[in-house]
């Protein structure tokens, strides 16, 4: 996990959640974060596939289990990402 | 977190609220998303009370997940000074929600009601099925649509004066029948259009009711790119992350006319703007405006220009330049679309535009707020934004071909409806000209009065002049009493009620016809006649003709037999020429509140004289 694609995923998370980007870590999570709900998790899917123009499949999106999670998810699917 | 979103934060902190706000909107430049949104929201929520945002409630009935694109939607409409609260109805609920009077939409109490259906819900036969359907079977499900629709739209109207815009209904991007739908006269894509049709009539019977061409919008997008089928199919969000901002702005469209932040004049530079190269250096041959490349670029844009004044947004210079080189240009340049008569005010100087811009919204009588700056130089972007943060200023791209299409999606032009004002707004301002060149010339205020030869006609709300009057509650802060805003529905309902009373008046004189220009609301209440709206605009302040309506008000009051005619004074920011209004005409001041003042003129004992250089007509039929 590089720290490039994991400070990009904490400042996303920060402005969707509320919470200053200190105190996201990698094992940050829906139980962690209180303001993580289905409906923020879906406001995070699409302004990861925003942001990266990438799309994200129903399996990916079950992965998104917590912010280090979703930052080696993002780095393999960037890595084969043609660019 | 970025450097941007820190100074952000700390301007909160130490309490700089404007500062802020323009960091907040400098960021959204830079970045618009998901992200930013969220983050632009939890920020403008904190300096909310230190803006002098306009709030509205705006509730969606949809059949779909629109959730992730409220945030999107809240911060441009921040940006724009509306403080949106949002309530989303649950999904596919809509039909229950319109229908019961008690439901959580009316208790909400919306401003505006976005109704958001999809095409494969409302009409799954049509959508998923047409290939089974013979042609009377199709015709027979796309009126039947086509009546719910109808009556949802009547049903809501019969239960909320809200504004209520309607989605239409879009196209699949592909027929079921390929190619031969185009070739059918009963093709998928006209039971869908018939449907469209249908809406579109329905919508056109009530007052405030609006289509979004919701097929219109994701064509312009690329049918393809607009949809995401598997976000469909997993968390019903049918529309691709990239394209929400999309349908935020389109949302946009219709919330700030409807809120009434818009821009009433659209002030341009002229070198590299109206038309290509600097007139000064390069001269009439060498400027580049015609049908052809380049000039066409420049051509294209004089052509959007026409289109807004068409809307009645007014047009003006502000350009460094020599006056003679540029009204040569604009005079006689074969290539113009725009000559001197489509601008209603022009500062062709070497002065700051900051101040020029300040000269024009005096000029035309309207807030700086109300202006629209477009130039092709970022650095003169730059100082008017810094001078005057609340002028809209158009972001032009690099590329002048570009510039037509820039204009046009600027939502600050957007109007929802189109009074015989509206068209004839350059002319009235050009006449304006006239009269203020006429009035040099007078010794005294009585005599240029006199000469102006005014007449007064005051009417009842008629179905032609609906749209207008609204309007004027919606626009005017100048010279307005009360600033209370009425949507066409709630004036309606007031005329209808027998101890209210609304009143228009319409203004010419020698040089033309000011239009309407004048409005009273009154409501008997015992035996006092209540001043609920009177206001004046911009166009004839100053012209003693506020004093005509009242001496109106007062005589009808009088002889409905009222004792006294009061009103209240609400003070705003922008409202300062009305502030004396009741005192200069005799009313006693009764009451003193943190909000406002309240006047009363005792009938019995006094009356108000209509000015003797105005001629007053009343127009028959008008209230008991």
């Amino acid at each position: 996990m590089t720290s490039t694609a994991f400070e990009q995923v904490r400042g996303i998370a920060s402005d969707l959640f509320a919470v200053p980007s200190q105190e996201i870590t990698a094992d940050s999570s829906p139980e962690t974060i209180k303001t993580w709900d289905s409906i923020q998790h879906l406001s995070l899917v699409l302004a990861l596939e925003e942001k990266f123009q990438i799309q994200l499949s129903p399996d990916e999106i079950e992965q998104m289990t917590s912010i280090g999670a979703i930052a080696r998810l993002l780095e393999s699917k960037l890595a084969n990402t043609p660019k | 977190m970025s450097d941007l979103r820190k100074e952000v934060d700390s301007l909160i902190s130490s309490g700089s609220a404007a500062a802020a706000s323009l960091r907040l909107a400098e960021l959204w430049r830079k970045e618009s998303g998901p992200a930013t949104a969220a983050f632009l929201t939890s920020r403008f929520e904190q300096l909310r009370d230190k803006l002098a945002l306009r709030p509205c409630r705006l509730a969606f009935l949809r059949s779909f997940t629109v959730e992730p694109a409220i945030p999107l939607l809240r911060a441009s409409a921040f940006l724009r000074g509306i403080d949106l609260s949002v309530h989303l109805g649950d999904f596919n609920a809509y039909v229950q929600d319109i229908l019961d009077a008690g439901s959580s939409l009316y208790r909400f109490a919306p401003d505006a009601v976005i109704l958001a259906v999809r095409t494969a819900d409302v009409a799954p036969d049509l959508w998923q099925e047409f290939a089974d359907l013979s042609p009377e079977v199709a015709g027979k499900a796309s009126r039947r649509v086509g009546k719910s629709f109808a009556q949802w739209i009547r049903a809501f109207r019969e239960r909320s004066q809200a504004a209520l815009i309607v989605h239409n209904l879009e196209q699949p991007s592909r027929p079921a029948c390929g190619v031969l739908d185009a070739q059918n006269e009963s093709s998928q894509a006209a039971a869908i259009q018939q449907i469209n049709d249908a809406i579109r009539r329905a919508a056109a019977e009530h007052r405030g009711e609006y289509v979004l061409d919701y097929d219109g919008l994701v064509a312009r997008n690329g049918r393809l790119r607009w949809k995401d089928e598997r976000k469909w199919l997993t968390v019903r969000m049918p529309i691709a992350a990239d394209q929400l901002l999309t349908l935020s702005h389109e949302w946009m469209r219709f919330l700030a006319p409807l809120t009434g932040k818009i821009a009433k004049a659209l002030v341009v530079d002229l070198d590299n703007t109206l038309w290509g190269g600097v007139i000064g250096e390069d001269g009439m041959t060498g400027i580049k405006c015609d049908a052809e490349y380049p000039g066409a670029a420049y051509q294209a844009l004089q052509r959007v220009m026409l289109d807004l004044s068409k809307r009645g947004i007014l047009l003006a210079i502000c350009s460094k330049n020599n006056p003679d080189d540029a009204m040569e240009a604009l005079n006689s340049h074969p290539g113009m679309l725009l000559r001197p008569k489509h601008f209603a005010a022009m500062r062709i100087n070497w002065s700051d535009k900051a101040q020029n811009l300040r000269e024009i919204a005096s000029e035309l009588n309207i807030g700086i707020d109300s202006l629209a700056f477009l130039d092709d130089n970022p650095v003169e972007r730059e100082q008017v934004r810094a001078a005057l943060p609340e002028v809209t200023l158009i972001e032009l791209p690099d590329d002048p071909l570009e510039y037509a299409a820039t204009l046009r999606e600027c939502a600050a032009f957007e109007r929802l409806t189109l009074s015989a004002e509206d068209r004839q707004r350059t002319a009235f301002y050009t006449e304006q000209r006239e009269r203020s060149e006429a009035e040099q010339n007078f010794q005294s205020k009585e005599d240029f009065y006199r000469f102006l030869e005014q007449e007064a006609e005051i009417a009842p709300v008629l179905p032609a002049t609906l749209a207008r009057i609204a309007q004027l509650t919606q626009k005017t802060n100048q010279f307005n009493l009360t600033t209370r805003r009425y949507t066409e529905q709630q004036i309606a309902d007031m005329a209808e009620r027998p101890e209210w009373q609304v009143s228009s008046m319409r203004v010419r004189d020698r040089f033309g016809d000011h239009g309407l220009v004048g409005v009273a609301i009154t409501h008997d209440q015992g035996d006092v006649c209540k001043i609920d709206t009177f206001l004046l605009s911009c166009r004839v302040i100053g012209r003693t003709v506020e004093t005509a309506l009242l001496s109106y008000l007062a005589e009808c009051a009088a002889a409905r037999g009222r004792r006294h005619l009061s009103g209240w004074f609400f003070p705003t920011k922008k409202n300062l020429p009305a502030k004396d209004f009741y005192a200069q005409h005799e009313f006693q001041l009764e009451q003193q509140t943190s909000e406002g003042s309240w006047w009363t003129l005792d009938l019995q004992r006094q009356s108000i004289a209509c000015p003797d250089w105005i001629k007053l007509n009343v127009l028959t039929g008008v209230h008991n």
